[in-house]
């Protein structure tokens, strides 16, 4: 029974990653209509940037965090902006294809500007450490982590719910027209949200840099448990993503202990369930 | 005593609590070229998706040359004998004028499924094509690509895709929508001459009351999802709850 | 009346031009094992198992368009579907075309699947599908062989019982085989998209509505191109394990499926002939690149934004392009 809770809070943990990742990718599809195949790339880089500013730069840890979060948004504006904007008109595939062409160039730039794997920083001082759950030790950074992600999402609600950029968002995404009608500038609310949800793929990976290596293979291995995630809580559906994030983080964890062989096809056959049977996703209204 | 074309009974469709469609019955006979008028809002393009398939039925029944077919696909009402055109233009942009009309002349004789034949070969069909194209006048232009063509022209490519299924029961959703008096005169004239060869019955739905009085022999007006008023154009035109809600403000 | 007679001749001396060219190119391939090495002959029958992938890509997707990311699973299909069936009985064409009819199944039953759902969910749900067939090679350790794959597969004699049986264990002769089916199956192809089906299917990629309202069940039809599209795809991998004796894992991964999509943007999604030209010029460039740069995912990549930018049409249609322009320029009025 222990043993169960203890690796469902691993779980917790690890599904707040998920979370991040997906949030943006699901905010990304539900206001600008395109699915972000860049999205673990820029995971990814986020992952890098802390690492260079944290690790190798010796910033403290909040600083590398704001600072790489600051660098990938850069990437994602630029990404938008120049490139993305100009497909609006054109087929939806074209703009996978765009996404797609992103991922083959970040996945082999970070190989050329970081080279290969590294070590992994220590983590900060004030986050070292367990605490005593269940009788064995749960670090305290993946409490952190518990915390970060919720807070997040807290203030993703608060944000889309409260604030009037939420709401002009929120408008924008279900009628493009009528918010273009009634005066919003909708080029700019899409850089926006773009950029949004590529900081919150950074936070993602930026959080993971002292528990986890950066490798040219991380986005790959994240975009896929973020499609099957934001599949099952419906695409543009941000609560359906939590929701989604938690049950694959922590079938997860209960997989690599339970039935190691299967995961890999699981998550697939997963998602191409929900595709068949419910593609508007299980949490979808 | 041979059965009417098409039979509405109690249709009703509804979005959320709106009821698009409010219980309508309607009966349509061969011949009588019928327009469909109504304000904003009023369900006339939820009647025409109910009637041609885009929509499905909450409620009544639908009957077209006395058969069932309330729940039926588009491509199956098609196939019997049914078909409409778009407000919103819906040709095939990359093909040319001759693809766009040899395709639905492809479908009614059963061919698009032929894979080994090259498509030079279907004689039929291409000849279907010419006789369409000549009656909606772009034999001319049958190798252009579509998207190349006038507004004009594309409307009455849209036009000519609808008939060229040879139906016998043909809804046109605003086709004169977006166009010029003369081009306007034109698709009429067009719709004039096929209702004149008396093979389609056209339910034309309008907004330009114009169109409506000097094409149609009947007027259907609906308000609110339900049927207002039924009759010639004459009746219509002295019918006061009509000229209350809708004609009223035009003078 | 004077320009259409002039657009018609411009068109007929491109077709002469094209056809020329065609002549040429085959008589290449003929006499290719002549003047090649062995190297030359792997590399064209690579590049000819690529035009025949990305040829049965560009049939869902350019004519019918339908995105799929998920082709490399038909393709794995095809080729441990050809591997286990030489490994049970040596002969080649029982392999091939038996590897080719696995993955026409497959695509069948998974199409039936797919084929209901619209673009995005679509090409998600090939995606899905697609890993899950990698998974499976991956880890069904007893029929797919796992990681280290099927090895020791024979290159089996040409056999038609009763009629002939030619040894195959000559690379030459293997080269003759794959470049005849190829050929066999372009030319197939080329038959199937100028006729009323392919026509249909370039109507469906226009408007799926307006071919549901010219009387066509649309989802038949997505499905009719699914299936050819994922025979192709059989076809392709059947090839393979003759060649080089072993089929492994990664030939159902997505970057595999990645392969005919990069070669038909290249060569050009709007023609019948784009996926070859792609399958060659992707096959050049790749080449080309890795012996400059270790970091040729890069320069891919970027090749790829522009041609998304700004060449939707690939090659092709920026060579029909200048070809007009020429043409209209210094000809008659």
């Amino acid at each position: 029974m222990g043993t169960l809770a203890f690796q469902g809070l691993i779980g917790l943990s690890l599904a707040m990653y998920l979370w991040l990742i997906s949030a943006g990718l699901t905010i990304i599809f539900g206001v600008l209509g395109v699915i972000n195949f860049a999205h673990g790339s820029l995971f990814m880089v986020g992952a890098y940037l802390a690492f260079t500013f944290y690790g190798l730069l010796g910033f403290n840890f909040g600083v590398a965090i704001l600072l790489s979060l600051a660098g990938v948004a850069l990437l994602g504006w630029v990404m938008e902006r120049f490139f993305l904007r100009a497909l609006y008109g054109v087929d939806e595939a074209y703009q996978l294809l765009l996404t797609f062409g992103f991922v083959l160039i970040l996945d082999d730039a970070v190989k050329l500007i970081w080279g290969g794997v590294f070590r992994i920083p220590p983590i900060p001082a004030f986050l070292e450490g367990s605490w005593f759950v269940v009788g064995r030790p749960f670090p305290v950074y993946n409490a952190f982590i518990i915390a970060a992600g919720a807070g997040v999402g807290i203030v993703l609600w608060l944000g889309f719910e409260r604030t009037w950029w939420g709401k002009t968002v929120r408008a924008t995404a279900s009628d493009r027209e009528m918010a273009n009608a009634i005066g919003v500038n909708v080029p700019r609310v899409f850089s926006g949200v773009f950029m949004v949800g590529a900081m919150l793929a950074a936070l993602g990976g930026a959080l993971g840099t002292p528990v986890r290596v950066a490798s040219p293979g991380l986005g790959a291995a994240m975009i896929i448990q973020a499609f099957v995630i934001t599949v099952i809580g419906g695409l543009g559906n941000l609560k359906g993503a939590f929701i989604g994030s938690l049950v694959v983080g922590v079938l997860s964890a209960y997989g690599t202990l339970f039935f190691p062989v299967f995961e890999l096809a699981l998550i697939y056959l997963i998602m191409a369930v929900v595709l068949l049977v419910r593609p508007q996703g299980l949490f979808a209204r | 005593m041979s059965p009417p074309l098409l039979e509405i009974q109690g249709l009703r469709r509804t979005f959320g609590h709106l009821a698009a469609v409010d219980d309508v019955s309607l009966t349509l006979e061969p011949g009588v070229l019928t327009a469909i008028i109504g304000p904003n809002g009023a369900g006339k393009t939820t009647l025409i998706n109910l009637l041609t398939g885009l929509l499905m039925p909450d409620a009544g029944t639908i009957r077209f040359k006395d058969q069932d077919v309330s729940r039926l696909p588009p491509h199956a009402r098609v196939r019997r004998g049914l078909s409409r055109s778009f407000q919103i233009m819906n040709v095939f942009p990359n093909l040319t004028a001759q693809e766009n009309i040899l395709l639905p002349a492809l479908a009614r004789r059963g061919r698009t499924h032929r894979a080994f034949r090259p498509l030079e070969g279907e004689r039929e069909a291409f000849a279907d094509a010419e006789e369409i194209l000549g009656e909606i006048g772009l034999w001319e232009q049958r190798g252009a690509r579509v998207r190349a063509l006038s507004h004009g022209d594309q409307r009455r490519l849209e036009l000519g895709i609808a008939v060229a299924t040879r139906p016998e029961l043909c809804f046109l959703d605003e086709p004169s929508s977006g166009m010029n008096p003369v081009e306007r005169q034109a698709v009429l004239g067009l719709i004039r001459r096929l209702s004149a060869e008396g093979r389609t019955t056209f339910v034309i739905v309008e907004h330009d009351m114009d169109v409506v009085f000097s094409l149609s022999q009947r007027i259907v007006v609906m308000n609110r999802g339900q049927v207002l008023a039924d009759g010639t154009p004459a009746a219509i035109r002295e019918n006061r709850a009509v000229r209350e809600t809708y004609l009223g403000t035009e003078t | 009346m004077g320009t259409e007679g002039a657009d018609a001749a411009t068109r007929r001396r491109g077709d002469m031009a094209g056809r020329a060219g065609l002549v040429a190119l085959v008589l290449a391939l003929l006499l290719l094992p002549l003047v090649g090495g062995r190297y030359a002959q792997y590399v064209a029958m690579q590049v000819l198992i690529l035009s025949l992938f990305a040829l049965g890509f560009n049939i869902l997707f350019g004519y019918s368009g339908l995105l799929s990311f998920g082709q490399a699973g038909f393709y794995a299909v095809g080729a441990y579907g050809c591997a286990k069936l030489l490994l049970l009985k040596p002969s080649l064409l029982f392999g091939v075309l038996g590897g080719a009819a696995l993955a026409g199944a497959a695509a069948l039953v998974l199409g039936v699947l797919c084929i209901r759902h619209t673009r995005i969910y679509f090409s998600m749900l090939t995606l899905a599908f697609g890993m899950m067939i990698f998974s499976l090679a991956l880890k069904w350790q007893s029929f797919t062989g796992g990681d280290d794959g099927l090895v020791g597969i024979p290159r089996a004699p040409l056999e038609i019982p009763g009629i002939l049986s030619v040894d195959m264990t000559s690379l030459g002769r293997y080269y003759y085989f794959v470049l005849v089916v190829a050929l066999l199956a372009i030319a197939l192809g080329h038959r199937v998209v100028h006729s009323p089906l392919g026509l249909t299917l370039q109507g469906i990629r226009d408007s799926e509505t307006r071919m549901a309202f010219a009387g066509v069940p649309v989802r038949r039809y997505r499905l009719i191109a699914f299936v050819v599209a994922g025979l192709y795809a059989g076809l392709a991998g059947a090839l393979l394990p003759p060649m080089e004796n072993t089929v492994t894992p990664p030939v159902a991964h997505w970057s595999t499926s990645a392969d005919p999509v990069l070669a038909t943007l290249m060569g050009g999604v709007q023609s019948f002939a784009g996926p070859i030209v792609g399958a060659f010029l992707y096959f050049m460039i790749k080449d080309l690149l890795v012996r400059f740069t270790e970091y040729w995912l890069i320069c891919l990549g970027i090749i790829v934004v522009v041609l998304v930018m700004g060449f939707r049409g690939g090659v092709l249609s920026l060579v029909e392009g200048r070809w007009r322009a020429r043409r209209r320029g210094g000809g008659a009025r």
